[in-house]
């Protein structure tokens, strides 16, 4: 039940963005996001929107399961829609009762219900062909400069790594001791609110006890192995660019280049 | 009174990139009074067929019938089935959650309506014939051995009163006395209660002692389903889906290459030990 949010799910297909270094992923990501601020113009638009449904071509993820994503900020959107919508002043197109639509307000609804879908997509593309390991050791190197400033770099990359690794396992965690305990006739979704919170007791006691348990573990684990912390450290696998990483970062910045263009020639 | 699979599929994920096809076409009956074992290599759907015994996971195609009513319909009672069919999960213990070992078995007869009085006479009896002393029925069960956790949690599905008993791998992670305990105890609910008990493990030795029918589970699919004498004549074959047979199985097997007029049918070390002082006694082969 928990398995239908698909943003920060990695979805495998073996495709070039899967291979490409997550480097270049985060770059790109803060590229895309920057471009769908700056756009302008439909010309602007039809630009982002190609390179957007370029970039998920690329990935090989499937579209259907892209916009299954989007179904968790729906109702987000709705509202903001509606905001915009009623609330923008400007030339009234219709009117009923005391509510009244403009034309200011409709173009405005409409870029940022475009805006934020797209915001979804570009992040999710990121995080459906990244693994959450190769997420951090990017930003790791990424954020590398800061640890001059004595930023605790290495250490905030491990807990991000550590927590997103423990994303799954409690999940089926969850879903086990829930299982578990509805085999012992509990019910979790009768009742009152005040019921309904009582009867999370015999799922969260089990779930905390098991987290306390496995962060233990591998705390144990990690220390039996002499973990202790950046210094020195090395990688097994060490992030290096190769060629297709110089080409996505061309393309990148020239997508960039030409949006900026766009925005100050039209 | 029985549960019957007919035609059983499972699909984990369905539509997602992590499909996983769990179980596949199984058709099954589950006899009253029976002592059965499900016996496979781990990630053969050993964990996903029992769900559905209970109803917990829903068969993506096939019916299922609990006592000849299809428990798929619309407005089937899917908590009397949970009570009825008693299902004690994998490591059972980390399910515990209420301060005293009393209470965490009382938290089953409570759900099912019982009160507080009716509930804690229940929890008495479960944790009886689980073998729990009385004197550690107040105590917190988290302060327990880890035999004692996983006896405690089986007597909180005992004390539903369950018509049929389902455990999953009830001896993973004991020594060898928290798993004789656990399975003398099981054996004993069987002989007197009558219950229907099923026993999940991936240890032929575990099994082959008490169950009087085999169900070997091979890659979502029902691989051999009968008497241990006669799955156990299949021994070559169990070793290539990653199981074995019972040593004695291959004791008696190797006495009879030797030429000695053993059975090969025996499958514990009781009956291995009589066919082997019979054959004694008849004699040396002649070639020998
Ligand atoms: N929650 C789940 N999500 C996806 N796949 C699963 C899940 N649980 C089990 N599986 C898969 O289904 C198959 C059968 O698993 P399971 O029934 O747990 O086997 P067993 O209990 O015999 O070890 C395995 O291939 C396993 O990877
Ligand atoms: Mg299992």
């Amino acid at each position: 039940m928990l398995r239908d949010i698909t943003i920060g799910q990695y979805y495998p297909t073996g495709s070039v963005m899967h291979r490409m270094d997550p480097r270049v992923k985060l770059f790109g990501t803060l590229v895309f996001l920057i471009s769908v601020f700056v756009y302008r113009g439909i010309v602007g638009l039809a630009v982002v929107t190609l390179f957007l449904a370029g970039v998920i071509g690329i990935s090989r993820v499937p579209f259907r399961y892209m916009i299954r994503g989007l179904r968790a900020i729906l109702v987000l959107m709705l509202i903001t829609a509606l905001f915009n919508l009623f609330l923008t002043p400007g030339e009234v197109l219709f009117s009923f009762w005391k509510l009244k639509i403009t034309e200011e307000g409709l173009i405005c609804a409409v870029r940022m219900a475009i805006r934020l879908t797209y915001l979804i997509l570009g992040t999710s593309l990121m995080t459906l062909t990244t693994t959450p390991n190769q997420l951090t050791d990017g930003l790791e190197k990424s954020l590398g400069p800061l640890r001059r400033l004595r930023v605790p770099v290495h250490e905030i990359s491990m807990i991000m790594s550590i927590a997103l690794r423990f994303i799954p396992i409690l999940t089926e965690e969850t879903d086990k001791i829930m299982k578990a305990q509805m085999a012992r006739g509990a019910s979790f979704d009768d009742g009152n609110i005040i019921k309904k919170a009582k009867s999370l007791i015999p799922l969260l006691v089990p779930l905390f006890i098991s987290a306390f348990r496995r962060a233990n573990d591998l705390a144990m684990a990690m220390e039996a192995r002499c973990y202790h912390g950046g210094e020195g450290r090395t990688k097994m696998k060490p992030l290096r660019y190769q060629g297709i990483d110089r080409a996505a970062y061309t393309v990148l910045v020239l997508y960039l280049l030409l949006l900026i263009a766009l925005r100050v020639l039209l | 009174m029985s549960i019957i699979l007919d035609h059983v599929n499972y699909i984990y994920g369905q539509g997602s990139a992590y499909e996983a096809y769990a179980l596949k076409d199984i058709s099954l009956e589950i006899k009253d009074g029976q002592f059965i074992g499900i016996i496979g290599h781990t990630g053969s759907g050993k964990s996903t067929l029992i769900q559905h015994l209970n109803g917990l996971l829903r068969a993506t195609s096939g019916s299922i019938y609990y006592n000849g009513e299809d428990i798929y319909d619309d407005g089937y009672d899917m908590r009397t089935l949970r009570s009825k069919v008693g299902l004690v999960f994998q490591y059972p213990e980390h399910q515990l959650f209420e301060t005293t070992i009393l209470a965490d078995v009382c938290f089953g007869p409570m759900n099912q309506g019982l009160d507080k009085n009716a509930a804690e006479l229940r929890a008495f009896e479960a944790l009886h014939s689980a073998g729990i002393p009385e004197e550690l029925f107040d105590q917190s069960p988290f302060d327990l051995s880890g035999g004692q956790k996983r006896r405690v949690a089986v007597a909180g599905v005992l004390a539903m009163k369950p018509e049929i008993l389902i455990l999953d791998e009830p001896t993973a992670g004991l020594d060898p006395k928290g798993r004789d305990e656990i399975l003398d105890r099981l054996a004993k609910l069987h002989a007197e209660k009558h219950i229907t008990v099923v026993l999940v493990s991936h240890s032929m030795e575990d099994v082959a002692k008490y169950v009087e029918r085999i169900i070997v589970m091979n890659q979502g699919s029902v691989m051999y389903d009968d008497s241990p004498k006669n799955v156990f004549r299949y021994y070559r074959e169990l070793e290539q889906v990653g199981l074995a047979a019972p040593q004695v199985t291959y004791l008696m097997h190797e006495l009879r290459e030797k030429g000695y007029a053993v059975s090969t049918d025996v499958t514990t070390v009781a009956e291995a030990k009589q066919e082997i002082l019979q054959a004694m006694q008849i004699g040396l082969p002649k070639e020998l």
